[in-house]
C-alpha cells in the first residue's frame, strides 16, 4: 500500500504477458475473439498479430492500482481509452507492460484520483487512464 | 447494412442472471494475477466488511460484455461485428462484485457520433443484483466503421 497524498508518483509496476496469459484471461472473462489467441484471424484482420485484450490490460492497470491503494475493494472508477494493440509475440519472453501513476486531489473527502501512464516499449497503449481511489491520507 | 438511425437513447432488455462464484472470482484473479487475498481469503473478505470474497474491479467487464454482445448481435441494431472495435471503457463502482451474487446489466445507448467514417457508439450498461442493488456502471464506446461501399 503506498501514500495516496496529491502529488505522490506511484510505480511503475510491470507486467509480463505471454500468449498463455491471454488464453487465460480468454477463459475468465468469457472473451474469446480469436484476434487475441489465433495468429490467423489476427494477420487477416490488419493486426500486427495476436494482441492483448484491452480490458486485459486495464485489468492489469486495476491490478497495479488496488495494489497501491490498499485493496480491491478502494478502487471507486476505473477507465481508459484503448490508444495502441498490444501484440504479443509466440514466444517465452512475450512484452512487458509498464504502469506507473500520478496522485491528484477530487472534490471529494476521502477520494484521489491516479492519472495512469501505461505503456508497452515506448508505446503508451492505454489513453486517458485514471482511477478514484478511496484514499485514508 | 446500416447503423439503425435511432439508436441513441434506446434501452435493451436485462441480460440473463449471472451467478458470481468463488471460483470464477479466483480464475479471474489468476488471470490478471493478483494476489490480493480479498478475491480468495474468505476471513480476509469478511475482516474488511463483506460478506464474501470479492471480485477485482474490472472483473463487471464479465457482465458487461454479456450485455454489449447481445446488443451487437441484435439484427435491429445494424453493426456488423468485425467492424467493431471497442475503444474505451469505464466502471463506475457502487460496490464490488461478490460471490454469491446474481447478477443482471441493462444496456442503453447514450450517444452516437459519426467520425471519419466510423459512428462512435457511446453505451452505458447499469448493473444490479437481480434484488436490484446497484453494482456497477460500466461505460462503453464501441467504434464501428462503415461497411465499405456504405
Amino acid at each position: 500500500m503506498a501514500r495516496l497524498k496529491p502529488g505522490v508518483s506511484l510505480g511503475p509496476a510491470h507486467f509480463r504477458v505471454r500468449r498463455s496469459d491471454l488464453v487465460r484471461y480468454a477463459g475468465a472473462s468469457g472473451d474469446f475473439n480469436p484476434i487475441h489467441w489465433s495468429q490467423r484471424v489476427a494477420t487477416e484482420v490488419g493486426l500486427p498479430g495476436v494482441i492483448a485484450h484491452g480490458m486485459y490490460t486495464l485489468g492489469l492497470a486495476g491490478r497495479a492500482v488496488a495494489e497501491w491503494a490498499g485493496g480491491a475493494d478502494r478502487v471507486i472508477e476505473l477507465g481508459s481509452r484503448f490508444t495502441k494493440p498490444v501484440a504479443v509475440p509466440d514466444d517465452e519472453s512475450g512484452v512487458v507492460v509498464e504502469v506507473s501513476g500520478e496522485v491528484k486531489p477530487t472534490d471529494t473527502a476521502g477520494r484521489v484520483r491516479i492519472d495512469l501512464t501505461v505503456t508497452c516499449g515506448d508505446q503508451k497503449v492505454l489513453g486517458m487512464a485514471r482511477a478514484v481511489v478511496a484514499s485514508d491520507d | 447494412m446500416p447503423l439503425a438511425p435511432d439508436l441513441a437513447g434506446r434501452e435493451f432488455p436485462p441480460t440473463p442472471p449471472y451467478d458470481v462464484s468463488r471460483s470464477q472470482i479466483a480464475a479471474f484473479a489468476d488471470a490478471i494475477g493478483t494476489d490480493d487475498p480479498l478475491h480468495r481469503d474468505l476471513d480476509a473478505a469478511r475482516a474488511a466488511g463483506h460478506p464474501d470474497v470479492i471480485a477485482p474491479p474490472t472483473f463487471p467487464i464479465v457482465v458487461a460484455f454479456q450485455a454489449m454482445s447481445a446488443f451487437m448481435a441484435d439484427p435491429d441494431v445494424g453493426i456488423e461485428l468485425r467492424n467493431v472495435v471497442h475503444s474505451d471503457q469505464r466502471f463506475e463502482v457502487d460496490r464490488p462484485i461478490r460471490a454469491g451474487d446474481v447478477l443482471t446489466a441493462v444496456i442503453s445507448v447514450e450517444s452516437v457520433r459519426q467520425a471519419a467514417g466510423t459512428a462512435l457508439i457511446a453505451t452505458r450498461s447499469v448493473i444490479r443484483t437481480v434484488d436490484g442493488e446497484a453494482v456497477c456502471t460500466a461505460y462503453a464506446t464501441l467504434a464501428h466503421r462503415a461497411p465499405e461501399g456504405a
